[in-house]
């Protein structure tokens, strides 16, 4: 048991470096790239919802770095899960190996690059007068497993369905870009009419950006929310966990 | 004497996937042809085949392209599981092995080494502790810090080959491979081969040319259309077998 341990250790350990390696070729390049992304949404909201539409919330742009860069780990991770099995099927075709190391190291390197991005919001709470809380000490950890498993967990789905139904790929693009406007991302979930707030139950995402965001910016925690929280990431990851079983035997048969 | 490989009863068929894969627009527009299609489009890769690979045997398996050669190469490796019978493969306490193949075409061929080394079950350390001795065997030189998609096919299965060499399998399974590389390369693989047959290493040789089974082999088996038409030893097969 221990040596297969230590053989997924070694294997996520490799494949970690090898996408790190590609990404930090000129470390200070790829670093900018990771935070430059969503740093440049933040601003295009900022002009759009601040700017021009004058939306009234405080702090709006440190609001929006604090619900941004959690949903940038989710999004990349849930846009290269159609095709990370497909880009390796090199070795999935000849090497029996556990295959959903793929798409675990995969959400494994988005989240490396969301822990990296932290210190950027921390300094945009100190460009707005405030301080990261004592909270965060537990807080973060337990928000970094939740969302890991969620996404872990939509990964194997999407990557594995995606070998037998390939429209899948342009159904995850569409599908995360409704998300992101259905997602209290760019807007409180306090401004959601009343009528369709039960809705935002039904969304696993809403809870997670709520619980970073009053986190990150508030240092507060609310038990509710984590629990539901917890509860989603704990469905989804059993799903995704089932789903991938029942298929993957037969990954190098359509590959 | 100990089977290292058994094949009991083993049929392979796969079902023809490109009526899903070609989208959901085609599937609804032909609904009930599709379903219909998913139903009954199989295509039998293997049928009813069983034989045994006993410890340190060398087994080669000659056929035309299609017969389902590297449909049982699958099968030994894990990758695909029998549709009918069973499989069992002993002694999988050392790494299992294809030689020139599961290589990332992205990543350099010291990157290459180490993520297959991982994958087979090694240990990081195990490998970087053999990594000069493969580079050296692969004699790639500056090649191995290129990523692989630029090498030649002979360059791959030096890497190939060189993996094998140095990391002491306990079966090998060589899928088409000596017919690349130049001479003096194809020399040091034999020779190496060689050397695992003395070793005990039992080996599993999918050929099309009859040659080279003939000269490596103890036992061969024929498939021809999907089943089983000869099994023998390379003598026997080399004067039926027409190719």
């Amino acid at each position: 048991m221990t040596s297969k341990i230590r053989h997924y250790i070694d294997i996520a350990t490799v494949l970690l470096q090898k996408d790190l390696k590609v990404r930090y070729k000129s470390t200070l390049f790829g670093y900018l790239w990771s935070v430059g992304h969503p740093l440049a949404f933040a601003l295009v909201f900022f002009i759009a919802f601040k700017v021009v539409m004058k939306i009234q919330i405080d702090n709006y742009a440190l609001f929006l770095i604090a619900g941004l860069f959690p949903w940038q780990w989710l999004s990349n991770s849930m846009n290269a899960s159609p095709t990370i099995f497909l880009a390796n099927w090199t070795i999935i075709k000849k090497i029996n190996f556990p295959r959903n190391m793929l798409p675990f190291t995969l959400v494994l390197q988005d989240m490396v690059h969301y822990i990296l991005s932290i210190p950027v919001i921390v300094l945009f709470l100190y460009i707005y007068r405030k301080t990261p809380s004592l909270n965060w000490l537990y807080g973060v950890p337990l928000l970094l497993v939740m969302q890991f498993s969620m996404v872990y967990g939509l990964s194997l789905i999407i990557s594995s369905i995606n070998l037998f139904f390939r429209d899948l790929e342009r159904l995850t693009t569409i599908g995360l870009t409704l998300l992101f406007y259905f997602t209290p991302v760019i807007y409180p979930e306090t401004m959601i009419p009343d009528r369709f707030k039960p809705l935002l139950t039904l969304n696993p995402f809403a809870h997670l950006i709520v619980n970073w965001r009053n986190l990150l910016l508030d240092g507060t925690i609310q038990p509710i929310l984590f629990g539901i929280n917890f509860a989603y990431s704990l469905l989804i990851l059993w799903g995704g966990y089932m789903i991938y079983r029942k298929l993957c035997w037969r990954f190098a048969e359509v590959l | 004497m100990e089977p290292v490989i058994t094949f009991e009863n083993v049929s392979k068929t796969y079902p023809l996937y490109h009526h899903i894969t070609g989208g959901i627009k085609n599937l609804i527009f032909n609904l009930y042809k599709g379903i219909e299609a998913i139903r009954n489009s199989k295509y039998e890769a293997l049928h009813d085949i069983s034989f045994q690979v006993f410890k340190g045997e060398t087994f080669g398996i000659i056929g035309k392209n299609g017969a389902g050669k590297s449909t049982i190469l699958g099968l030994v490796a894990g990758v695909l599981k029998p549709t009918k019978g069973r499989v069992t493969v002993r002694g999988r306490i050392s790494p299992l092995l294809e030689l020139g193949a599961g290589f990332h075409p992205e990543l350099t061929g010291r990157e290459n080494i180490l993520l297959k080394g991982v994958l087979i079950g090694l240990t990081r350390l195990e490998i970087t502790g053999k990594m000069d001795e493969i580079i050296r065997f692969s004699e790639l030189d500056d090649f191995i810090d290129q990523p692989v998609r630029i090498y030649s096919s002979g360059m791959l299965a030096r890497l190939g080959f060189s993996i094998v060499a140095s990391l002491n399998p306990e079966l090998l399974l060589i899928d088409e491979i000596l017919a690349v590389g130049d001479s003096e390369f194809q020399k040091k693989c034999l020779e190496r081969m060689a050397e695992f047959k003395k070793g005990g290493v039992t080996m599993l040789l999918v050929s099309h040319s009859i040659e080279q089974v003939e000269t490596n082999c103890d036992r061969v088996i024929w498939i021809e259309n999907h089943r089983i038409k000869m099994l023998g030893s390379p003598l026997d097969i080399l004067s039926k077998y027409p190719y």
